[in-house]
Order: C-alpha cells, then structure tokens, then sequence
C-alpha cells in the first residue's frame, strides 16, 4: 500500500478569465517510508496537488488516497495520517507557542501530549520560545513553528510545502536534520521547495510538475545520470556570442554551458575565442539538479510560446 | 481536551484574552445607554404598569448585548482566521462540520450571556439607591430569562458564523453587521414597548425575530411582555433551527473555505 496515491487527478478554476486548468491527470505513488521531492516552477500545480492531497481542495476528477485511506470520502482518517506544513507563513496572534500546539493536538484528539510537545520544540530549536506569544516570534520561528504544529500528532505521512523560504542557512540544517531523522524512523515525507540542493540532497524519488503535468519522475541518482554529464563554469564581462545564449545558464557575470564531453568544451571556448572574449575562472563541473530541472523544462515548453 | 471541545476552550480563550475589548467594552457602552435614554426618558415613557423606564430598559440592553456579543464572537474570529490564513490550522484537521459549529456556536453563548452578565451587574450597580425605579436583578421568572439568552446567543452565534463564512473581507463583515444587524435589534422593542408604535409599525415589528428574542427576555424579569412568551419561543426556536441548518450545510460543503 502505497504512503500516498494520486491516481488521474484534475483540477479546475474557474476565473474571470474562463476556466483554468491546474493540474491535467497527475498520478503517481509515494511508497512508505520514502521521502519524495515534487518540484516545479511556480505555478506548475504543486500547491494545489497538495492542497487537494490536504483536504484543502477538492479535485475536479481523480481519486487520491493516503494510506490506502480516500482524502474525500474519508477525509478525517485521511487528515489523521497526514502532518501538512503550509507555505503561508502563518499564525495566530491569540495565542503563545504552547498553547497553539495544545490546540492542535486537541483537535486531532490527542490529549496529554505535553511530553511530545517538548520534545517538538527542543527538536525545533523553540524551547525558550514557548511561552512567546506568536507575535514576537521571528520569520524562521513562525517558519519551524509550523513544522511543529503539522507533527504534533505524530502523522505517518508529512507533506512540506516549501518549508525553508526564509529560513537562514543554520535554522535549515537543524530543520533538514530533524525532518531526515523522522524519515529514518519510518515517515514518509512529501517536499516541495525552490532549493534543488536541498531536494537533490534529501530526496529519493523526484517528479517534476510543469502545467499541471507530471513531466518527470525518477530516482534522484537517474534523473542526474541522464542529464548532460558535465558543465562548464565561465565569468564573463562582455555579452555572450549569439551561438552559445541559446544554451547558456546566466547568472549576473557567471556563465554556465552544459557540455557532454571534452570536444564540447573545446567547441564553446573556441566560439568565445573567435569572438575576442576572455572567460576568467574556467570551471568544469559535474550536472546538478538545478541542470536536469532546467532541461526537462526547456524539453518541455510547448512550441507555440518559444 | 478533544475534537470539538479543544476548538470551543480555544475560541473562549480568544475573546477572554483580549476582554477589556470584548467584554469590558460593550458593558460600558450599555451603561451608557442607560444612564443617557435612563435620564431622558425616565418620566416621559409609559411602558407596562408598576415598571419604571429605567427597570423596563435593563433587561432590553442586557438582552441586545447578549445577542451583539454572540454575533461578534463567531463572525470576527471566523473573518479573521480567513484573513489572516490562520484558518488552515483548522482545515487541516479531522474535525467534522459538526464539531465546528458547536464550538463556534457555544463559544459565542459563553460571550454573550458572560457580557450579558456584566451588563446586568454594572446597570443594576447604576439603579441601586433608587428604589423609585423598582428594579430587581433577580428575574421573576429566571427560567425563561435564561431559556431566552441561550437560544438567542446561539442563534446570533450560528448567524455570525454564517456571516464570517460569507464575507471575504472586514468592510464586507462591518456591512452584515451594520445593515442587518444593528437595525433589526434596535427595531426589535429595546428601548420601546411596541404597544406605543403605529398599527403598521408594530406589525412590521411581528415580523423580526429579533422582537421575540427580546419580548421573552423580558417577560423573564417582569412576568409581562407583549406577546405570549411561548409565542416567543416558538419563533425563537424555529430560527434557531433554520440559521443552524444553513451554518451547518455550509460547513458541510465549506462555503468559500474550501477550493
């Protein structure tokens, strides 16, 4: 029994522009104990899928399970084995840390939780903070507050939507740490983000949403396997000849070129040189994530908007 | 502490947190009201024989409190919790459409018969000393002041949850209460007897509920009203169930709270 199943899901808006269309029959598992990347541009469905899987939303069609568990037809045992940490930093001013968490947990029917609670917080690096109210925590703290509120009943599935947007480089190590440590006891986790590192780092399994549509989905080593193998790293004062901007990944004055073998790099240095241009700080790299995300994109961009 | 009743605790905790706004605030605003129409109004209305003005319009003011505070608690923290997105905490989880409008509901009874509480003590405080007024805190018939207060704080409180469901935004929800409900409880008899209106008037007064909610009230404290009470709780009762139905329908098909 897969951990999470989307079978066929389509969904609709309605907007004042017509319909549109959010997502085009997505399915695919989540085994047990796996912990998966969905990554996307924005816009590409990910919220959505995973506010249908969250009971947020309703599909237009298709069936989605967690568990074995219907998420429509049988919404509270489903949202019972689901952990969900939203994208919206949000909170409740009403209230401090612990008592937003005793809240949560009541709602789920937990009681007498306090013990998990701490842990929860200890884990979270917010132990001197629960008796804060919510008001005077920072970003970062909102941030992992929400991580603690989404597993306060201990689910056995834990969906991350985008969970380290604008939370500094140490808070997200103690983060990924925690969150790798529950996948190693047995959850499975669900993570969409903007940080490829991270998903390359973390993930077994990666699919890739584009226009509501699944357009990748393999392991994280094959996705990497099958991209071009090398890159070349270039910094560059001038404009880029015309023959390479096509190919090119441009970041300010760093230039990155994707290049199968050694015959390729020669052929982009030689087109540089032919142009009268000096590339400092020449690089050869292995492809990351970052890479494999841009080419299934490219690959993927109906020709009529090219 | 589980499901609905964590949801309930967590909704009176919210109003009680911030009391001086949510409490403290709408007492003295009745207090108000009694010292100014109280003054004003004392020797120049007749209402019902062997009460005072002043003694008439206490259980009214008690009663309009009540039912302002039940519709402000459910419709504020609903509104809000949409604003401020917070509202996904509760989505989230497996609580039924059931558990939401209990608490929600309840919570808004715990506000209004608490502030309506506060009301009766402060203008009592106020009329005191003078025993020309013939006011008792003690209603004459106690059963039928509270039988009143609870289903009318319920039924503003299923209304104001109707309302934070439907409005999207605070001038949407400031509308509601502006056009809907401060006209229906000023024109429901708190500061008047409708015996003392115009044939079309008092007709015209039959027909809001909110009359009814307040004419039983009242009948609680003097053992007189304009209408029979049973007559009152027949409409109270039957708006309660009708306003229920529908907040319970759109929790059930999450009316603008689920895409």
């Amino acid at each position: 029994m897969p951990a999470i199943s989307f079978q066929s899901v389509s969904k609709t808006f309605q907007t004042a522009r017509g319909p549109f269309q959010a997502l085009d029959g997505v399915s695919f598992d989540i085994e047990q104990g796996e912990f998966f990347g969905l990554l996307g541009p924005n816009g590409a469905g990910k919220t959505t899928l995973i506010s249908i899987l969250a009971g947020l939303a309703k599909a237009t069609s298709g069936t989605v399970s967690v568990l074995g568990t219907n998420v429509n037809t049988q919404a509270a045992q489903a949202r019972k084995k689901l952990g969900v940490v939203p994208q919206e930093l949000v909170f409740d001013p009403f209230f401090n840390v612990r008592e937003a968490l005793r809240f949560q947990s009541g709602y789920f029917g937990v009681t007498h939780n306090d013990a998990w609670i701490d842990e929860l917080l200890e884990s979270l690096g917010l132990s001197d903070k629960a008796n804060h109210n919510m008001r005077q925590l920072s970003g970062g703290m909102k941030r992992r507050m929400l991580v603690a509120q989404a597993l306060v009943h201990k689910p056995p599935v834990i969906v991350l939507d985008e969970p380290t947007a604008g939370v500094d480089v140490e808070l997200r190590q103690t983060l990924w740490q925690f969150i790798a440590k529950l996948n190693k006891l047995g959850h499975t986790v669900l993570l969409t983000t903007h940080y490829l590192e991270e998903a390359e780092a973390l993930c077994q399994r990666i699919a890739m949403l584009k226009n509501g549509k699944v357009v990748a989905l393999d392991r994280t080593d094959e996705l990497l396997k099958a991209a071009s193998s090398n890159v070349l790293r270039f910094k560059l004062d001038a404009a880029l000849p015309p023959a390479l901007v096509a190919k090119a990944r441009v970041t300010g004055r760093i230039v990155q070129l994707p290049a199968h073998d050694a015959l390729e790099i020669e052929r982009h240095l030689a087109a540089l040189r032919e142009a009268g241009l000096n590339a400092e700080d020449v690089e050869i790299r292995k492809a990351d994530l970052e890479d494999v995300f841009l080419d299934v994109m490219h690959a993927n961009t109906p020709k009529e908007t090219v | 502490m589980t499901g609905w009743r964590a949801l309930f605790y967590k909704e009176v905790l919210r109003f009680w947190k911030v009391g001086f706004q949510t409490v403290g605030a709408p007492v003295l605003t009745s207090v108000l009201y009694l010292l100014i129409f109280g003054h004003v109004l004392e020797d120049h209305v007749k209402v019902y024989d062997g009460v005072s003005y002043t003694a008439f319009l206490i259980p009214g003011l008690v009663m309009m409190s009540v039912l302002q505070n039940a519709f402000a608690n459910s419709s504020s923290s609903m509104v809000q919790s949409k604003i401020m997105g917070n509202l996904v905490f509760l989505l989230l989880t497996p609580l039924s459409h059931w558990s939401w409008f209990f608490a929600y509901t309840f919570s808004a009874v715990v506000r209004g018969v608490v502030v309506g509480m506060g009301v009766l003590l402060a203008t009592a405080l106020f009329v005191w000393q003078s025993s020309a007024l013939n006011f008792s805190l003690l209603p004459q018939e106690p059963l039928w002041a509270l039988v009143f207060a609870f289903t009318g704080a319920a039924m503003l409180g299923a209304l104001g949850l109707i309302a934070g469901l439907w409005a999207e935004k605070f001038d949407q929800m400031a509308a509601f209460q502006n056009f809907i409900i401060m006209p229906m409880t000023f024109l429901s008899g708190v500061f008047y007897s409708i015996h003392s209106l115009p044939d079309f008037w008092q007709k015209v007064s039959h027909l809001n509920p909110f009359f009814y909610m307040i004419d039983g009230f009242r009948y609680g404290f003097f053992g007189q009203s304009d209408v029979s009470p049973w007559l009152s709780l027949g409409v109270v009762g039957l708006s309660l169930f009708i306003i229920s139905a529908v907040a319970v329908y759109l929790l059930r098909i999450g009316f603008k709270i689920r895409g």
